[in-house]
């Protein structure tokens, strides 16, 4: 190599200044339980939102009293729904010394006003088109059980269950759901958005039930007096009916 | 044509190695030329259950490396003519095994026995797919109580999608329950769960019910696989197994106290 090229002295880098736009996920309450239930809701309406998508932690609007969260929990939680925490947001002692362990970046809390987004399953177009004429989407059919850990997602159109569902088992659908063996798994039906989509069971005994976002977990369906019984489930407003069928 | 059987759970310590011991002892006391393979890869056992650990020089790892021929690994079993075992490698971890390499030896052994039994290790990793991914059948070893139970229905769900039948779009595995440490009064107290309602929950074909039974830890303890136990319940109940295995009608055994339904239980029954 000739001296004139002063490898040395030639600039591997730069420095740059920019104003990325990366999602917040700011943690009203130290509930991780209940943050991985509503993720699965959220994930469940917009799929492709939640793929590797960056975000910045915010703890700094937990109410002081609910204690900090467990850092490497609260990162789980995120990774498994698709979520990648790129450092976290927080004025307190004990969450900075969490992130330095985990050799996460601290920011510092915002003093600038951020929009609230909702993440949406498609980006939407710039010039509204004439409605498509509604294609026919053949139904999903299911003849097998659906065991713990398996999920199936009947897209553009309904699902219907021979057979029963395992607790630890999700069934989605972006319109109406139907089961006729035990429900004993998660059921989201109209998860594009669809409030008027319903699900049907012969026998609820499930540990999720969702439409358009709006859920019940079986705590809440443990003290319907339908529990075990055949219902259907449908949404008004922004309440969940069950009705025995 | 070979069957290979799986002998799964998910769940660990429920009884996977004692059934594997059992259900092939069972088939090749009823002439069936039978090995058993352990899977449990760093923690074999099969091979004290079987009594032949003295007897251990080349293991299925060694076979999978090309270190030893499959004649060199395979272990006689020194009660029975045609029963054999090739033992799991102590010293080596579960990434040890690649697909390929049981593949290869699972068509292998296929091509000299009736029947080829794959003793799972616990869990739904490596280890445990590699062990049910070749099977034509499994047996899928359940606790009554209601972890255990959820761990079967997942590997229930692995087996019906994750297997070599399942990729090549052949039949499906054929599954079976066998229900094992079943506790008759503990499930009168409503302490465990009962017979019909692990059935419900899984919904396949009971392979059997292997009461707890003190007989098989000494039969472990002996290195004598607890079916030739013919005086004991456990024995018995794995007997009755293997007959349902190929094909017989066995009524189930050793649930007497436990037959009752939940509404009984509920407004307490005789104990
Ligand atoms: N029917 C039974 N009655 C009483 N004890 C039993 C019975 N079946 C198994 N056991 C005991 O349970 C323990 C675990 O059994 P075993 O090793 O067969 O389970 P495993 O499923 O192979 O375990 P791992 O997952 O570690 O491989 C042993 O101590 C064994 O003696
Ligand atoms: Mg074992």
């Amino acid at each position: 190599m000739s001296q004139t090229d002063l490898p040395d002295q030639d600039p591997v880098f730069q420095l740059k200044g920019s104003m990325l736009a990366i999602t917040v996920l700011e943690l009203v309450h130290n509930d991780l339980t209940r943050l991985d239930e509503q993720l699965t809701v959220k994930v469940a309406q917009a799929p492709k939102f939640f793929h590797n998508t960056p975000v910045v932690l915010a703890l700094d609007k937990l109410p002081a009293h609910e204690g900090a969260p467990d850092l490497a929990d609260l990162i789980n939680v995120c990774k498994r729904h698709g979520l990648r925490p790129l450092a976290i947001r927080t004025s307190r002692t004990a969450d900075s010394l969490a992130a330095e362990a985990l050799e996460l970046p601290v920011l510092p809390p915002s003093g600038a006003r951020e929009r609230i987004l909702e993440p949406v399953a498609s980006i939407k177009k710039e010039k509204p088109e004439p409605p498509p004429e509604p294609a026919y989407r053949p139904t999903k059919v299911i003849t097998v059980p659906i065991r713990s850990g398996q999920q199936v997602y009947a897209q553009g159109g309904d699902l219907i269950v021979l057979a029963p569902v395992s607790a630890g088992a999700e069934l989605l659908a972006d319109g109406n759901i139907h089961v006729y063996g035990p429900m004993r798994g998660r059921a989201l039906a109209g998860i594009k958005g669809d409030t008027n989509t319903r699900i049907f069971c012969r026998q609820l005994v499930a540990e999720l039930v969702s439409v358009a976002g709006h859920y019940k977990v079986s705590e809440d369906l443990r003290r319907d007096p339908s529990w075990g019984q055949p219902v259907h489930i449908s949404l008004t407003g922004d309440l969940l009916n069950i009705t025995r069928l | 044509m070979a069957k290979v059987l799986v002998v799964t759970s998910g769940k660990g310590g429920v009884g996977k190695t004692t059934t594997s011991a059992a259900l092939g002892t069972g088939l090749a006391l009823r002439g069936h030329k039978t090995v058993i393979v352990d899977f449990d890869v760093g923690l074999r056992n099969l091979d004290l259950i079987m009594g032949c650990e003295r007897r251990v020089v080349y293991d299925f790892v060694n076979v999978i490396n090309g270190e030893a021929t499959l004649t060199q690994a395979l272990i006689k079993d020194k009660r029975l003519e045609n029963l054999y075992v090739l033992a799991a490698s102590q010293t080596r971890d579960k990434d040890a095994l690649t697909q390929e390499g049981v593949g290869k030896v699972i068509d292998e052994l296929a091509q000299t026995f009736e029947y080829v039994v794959c003793d799972s290790p616990a869990g739904i990793e490596k280890g445990a797919h590699l062990a049910m991914y070749f099977a034509d059948e499994a047996i899928v070893v359940t606790n009554p109580e209601v972890s255990s139970v959820r761990d079967s229905d997942r590997m229930l769900g692995l087996l019906a999608s994750k297997s070599r039948r399942a990729e090549q779009g052949k039949d499906p595995i054929k599954e079976r329950l066998l229900l094992t440490r079943y506790n008759p009064e503990r499930v009168t107290k409503g302490e465990m769960l009962g017979v019909e309602d692990v059935e419900e929950i899984l919904a396949i074909n009971l392979l059997g019910v292997i009461p707890e039974s003190q007989a098989v830890l000494k039969a472990s303890n002996q290195g004598v696989p607890v079916i030739l136990d013919d005086q004991s319940d456990a024995g018995q109940a794995y007997s009755d197994a293997v007959d349902r295995l190929l094909g017989k009608e066995m009524p189930h055994r050793f649930l007497d106290v436990q037959k009752k339904g939940f509404l009984q239980r509920l407004f307490g029954g005789r104990e």
